[in-house]
């Protein structure tokens, strides 16, 4: 149950990405700015991929995971290219990127 | 020698995600988002995961994070930085991630986890390229043209928007 401090296992990966992943939520969930909540979503799939690698590590010694982690790497690309294209057009439409101001398919 | 490498790379990691998601200037979060990628391809390589780690530098600090470094300083107003990035919600916020944070690290530190005993690290690139044209290519190629998908499609979401006068 406890945590060794000198002998770094799987728990301890396991612990930095917990960290990792819980300030991206908060960073996710406190930004007004468009650019704010798409770094969170970086920390966050960084936060998996350290997860994937690590159980990759110290399980079974074949490279699914790693594989898994480039496919998420990929995937992360693709998220920032296509957010940041994205939030680009609404600052030139509305002239800021606050989440908040853009509001006006509500109704 | 492993255990200071590990604190030192978890710490560098967690001390810029720190920055990154409670920076009052968008401009800091950006600039430590280097540090957070740096020590997570640090990781990488203390897993013995020397591909993926390449992979990280060069895909997330020479593509993602110059991409969002170039979109802060288009739509950002350097000199204001209270409206840059105000963040709202801060203690719902706080208790919700400090929810999660417990309930996940109570699973993680609890867990009994099955683990090698032996692990060694090996070069891992060839065992991943054989994966990759072996039983991963299907994904391997679905991953090709959701590149190009998205080549195209930012391009089309960036564009200005020219209408010709056909003249009709």
């Amino acid at each position: 149950m406890s945590i060794a401090l000198l002998d770094i296992g799987l728990r301890h990966f396991l612990l930095v990405s917990l960290v990792v992943f819980a300030l991206g939520l908060y960073c996710v969930l406190t930004r007004k700015n468009a650019i704010g909540i798409l770094m969170g979503v970086e920390l966050i799939l960084n936060s998996a991929n350290i997860n994937y690698i690590a159980f990759s590590h110290f399980s079974s010694g074949r490279y699914d995971g790693q594989i898994f982690a480039i496919f998420v790497i990929m995937l992360a690309a693709a998220e920032a290219v296509i957010g940041l294209a994205i939030v680009l057009g609404i600052y030139q439409n509305f002239a800021t990127i606050d989440v908040e101001a853009t509001d006006n398919l509500q109704g | 020698m492993g255990a200071l490498i590990f604190y030192l790379l978890a710490a560098l990691t967690i001390g810029s995600a720190l920055i990154v998601a409670l920076s009052r200037n968008i401009v800091y979060s950006a600039f430590s988002l280097l540090g957070t990628f740096m020590g997570v391809a640090g990781l990488y390589a203390l897993l013995a995961a020397d591909f993926v780690a390449v992979i990280q530098i060069l895909v997330y600090v020479g593509g993602i994070l110059v991409l969002i470094i170039f979109a802060v300083m288009l739509t950002h107003r350097i000199d204001d930085v209270a409206v840059s990035n105000r963040s709202v919600g801060r203690l719902p916020a706080a208790l919700i991630v400090g929810a999660v944070g417990v309930i996940m690290s109570v699973g993680v530190v609890g867990a009994r986890w099955a683990q090698k005993a032996d692990v060694q690290a090996a070069p891992t690139t060839y065992g991943i390229g054989d994966a990759f044209l072996g039983p991963y290519i299907l994904p391997f190629e679905f991953a090709s043209v959701v590149l190009l998908v998205v080549l195209i499609g930012a391009v089309v979401v960036s564009r200005k928007e020219i209408r010709e006068e056909t003249g009709s």
